[in-house]
């Protein structure tokens, strides 16, 4: 039973923490935009535009719901849905710190640690790409219907080069389980180099990993499936109100998620100093290094143009892809040499 | 608690697979494979082989189904289906096959013996399943990595010609 309810407990609190950054992350990259343009961004709600998270959701909540003639209302319905959660569930595995007492009792800062942890991941990548197709399909409209098409190859390409370049850290650390790898980065070389995998033999992958998130997220400079100048705004042209605003939070949480996995995966995760007698320290430690990441997603969409789409693909089949099986090649002759 | 989420995952994947043949539309069929990918993935869970679970959903829901949806929403399916509804040959061919799977599961429920893995092993781990694929069966592993290695050289043919 106590089991239970300290899953329960750990469930709530981490969905809690995880939608209130999603809220302040949309925030945050108006804000971040607005510096980089030399405008102020968000100012008008609250005391630095602090309350502007809440104003949105007001506004989406109480907007009207237009939906299109469509054939498949179900479906257009469900699309959104199929979105959000498997973004969401993400989080189950992601881990935020080692373990603290609390209460007399140990607790782990993660909800939980699977033996499958990473296959998982990507399995609920994968299931992200049917919100986007369904909702193309379903809007009966052809700039969607070219979004989702798009969206559902680019994410197929892309995921190669995703699940690829992960491997090298897989041959290093001998596990999936994501806490393992976490373990696996603690220390320095030297008493100075961490011994991050970004550093020690896998920063080809790291970059190749970072580049394939950025596409998996459909985010600039990989921002096809909406891109505007052709597509009005691709898969959710058709979308208003309450749907509309589950895909916008879904890419906010495959956004941060993916930064959480990239960090935990190649930047220490929980890792940094003082952490071995304060555990607690770690979550911050984790949270910093995420914000970086945050931080270089939105820094892109400021500074890059979008991709052509030809150029896309020749770049994810022709560039990436034998980027990463050279970085698999590199990094199991290290294993095999060490 | 096992035995009912087998029955819900069980029941759930037996409905979805009749809606795959039932459905008129061939991606309302596609979505119901996608029930059973799901359903099955449950059935995997429960019965402890986790990464089996996992790579079913990575590969068969993440790729294939994918590509499905890709086919149907690209192409008018609909010309394909009435071409194929006008040959009553293939449906006297139902039969004989249907009577085939009959007999298949007969015998399996005749000589089924109860042979329950004993709980708290590592069989369906990750490092078990690799080490068996590298050892006992590297032969037939290897045999269909050039299996898929000829159908892609296909594909590429294929995709040349047109």
């Amino acid at each position: 039973m106590g089991v239970v309810v300290e899953a329960v407990v750990k469930i709530v609190i981490v969905f809690g923490i995880v939608l209130t950054c999603l809220a302040y992350l949309a925030l945050f990259e108006r804000k971040i935009l607005g510096w980089i343009q030399l405008r102020y961004g968000p100012n008008r709600v609250g005391p630095w535009g602090l309350l502007q998270p809440l104003a949105d959701l007001l506004k989406f909540l109480f907007k009207e719901d237009v939906r299109p003639t469509t054939p498949n209302p179900i479906l257009f319905s469900v699309a959104p849905i199929l979105s959000l959660v498997p973004a969401l569930m993400t989080y189950a595995v992601i881990p935020f710190g080692d373990r603290i007492e609390l209460f007399g009792r140990e607790i782990t800062l993660y909800i939980t640690s699977v033996n499958v942890g990473l296959l998982y991941l990507f399995a609920l990548s994968g299931l992200g790409v049917y919100g986007i197709v369904l909702a193309g399909w379903a809007s009966n409209s052809k700039y969607s219907l070219l979004g989702g098409l798009r969206s559902a190859a680019q994410l197929i390409s892309y995921e190669l080069t995703l699940t690829l370049s992960v491997v090298g850290v897989l041959i290093q650390v001998g596990s999936l389980d994501l806490v393992e790898i976490v373990r696996a980065q603690s220390g320095a070389y030297f008493g100075l180099i961490p011994k991050w995998h970004i550093f020690w033999y896998q920063p080809l992958g790291f970059l190749l990993f970072f580049i394939a998130a950025v596409a998996e997220t459909n985010r600039v400079p990989f921002d096809l499936p909406e891109a505007e100048t052709e597509l009005v705004a691709g898969y959710h042209t058709e979308y208003s109100a309450t749907k509309f605003a589950m895909f916008y939070v879904a890419e906010y949480a495959n956004i941060l998620a993916v930064s959480a996995l990239a960090t935990t995966l190649f930047l220490g995760g929980w890792n940094g100093p003082g952490v071995e007698r304060l555990p607690l320290l770690g979550v911050f430690y984790f949270a910093a290094k995420t914000a970086v990441f945050l931080f270089i997603y939105i820094w892109l969409r400021a500074t890059l143009p979008r991709f052509r789409y030809d150029q896309l693909m020749r770049f994810g089949w022709k560039v990436l892809l034998p980027l990463a099986f050279a970085n698999i090649v590199f990094s199991a002759a290290v294993a095999a040499i060490a | 608690m096992e035995r009912a989420l087998f029955v819900i995952f069980a029941l759930t994947a037996i409905v979805a697979a009749l809606n795959v043949l039932l459905r008129r539309h061939p991606l309302h069929s596609a979505l119901a494979l996608l029930v059973v990918l799901g359903a099955l993935t449950g059935l995997y869970v429960l019965l402890g082989a986790y990464f089996l679970a996992m790579i079913q959903v990575v590969i068969y829901a993440g790729a294939i189904l994918v590509l499905f949806l890709f086919v149907i929403m690209l192409l008018n399916i609909r010309a394909e289906e009435a071409r194929l509804e006008r040959r009553p040959f293939f449906r006297w061919l139902a039969v004989p096959f249907a009577l085939l799977l009959g007999a298949e599961i007969f015998y399996l429920v005749r000589t089924f013996e109860e042979n329950p893995v004993p709980s708290g092993t590592s069989v369906g781990v990750t490092e078990a399943i690799g080490r068996e694929l590298f050892t006992t069966y590297l032969l037939p592993f290897e045999v269909t990595s050039i299996l898929i290695l000829i159908a892609i050289l296909g594909a590429v043919v294929l995709a040349r010609r047109g």
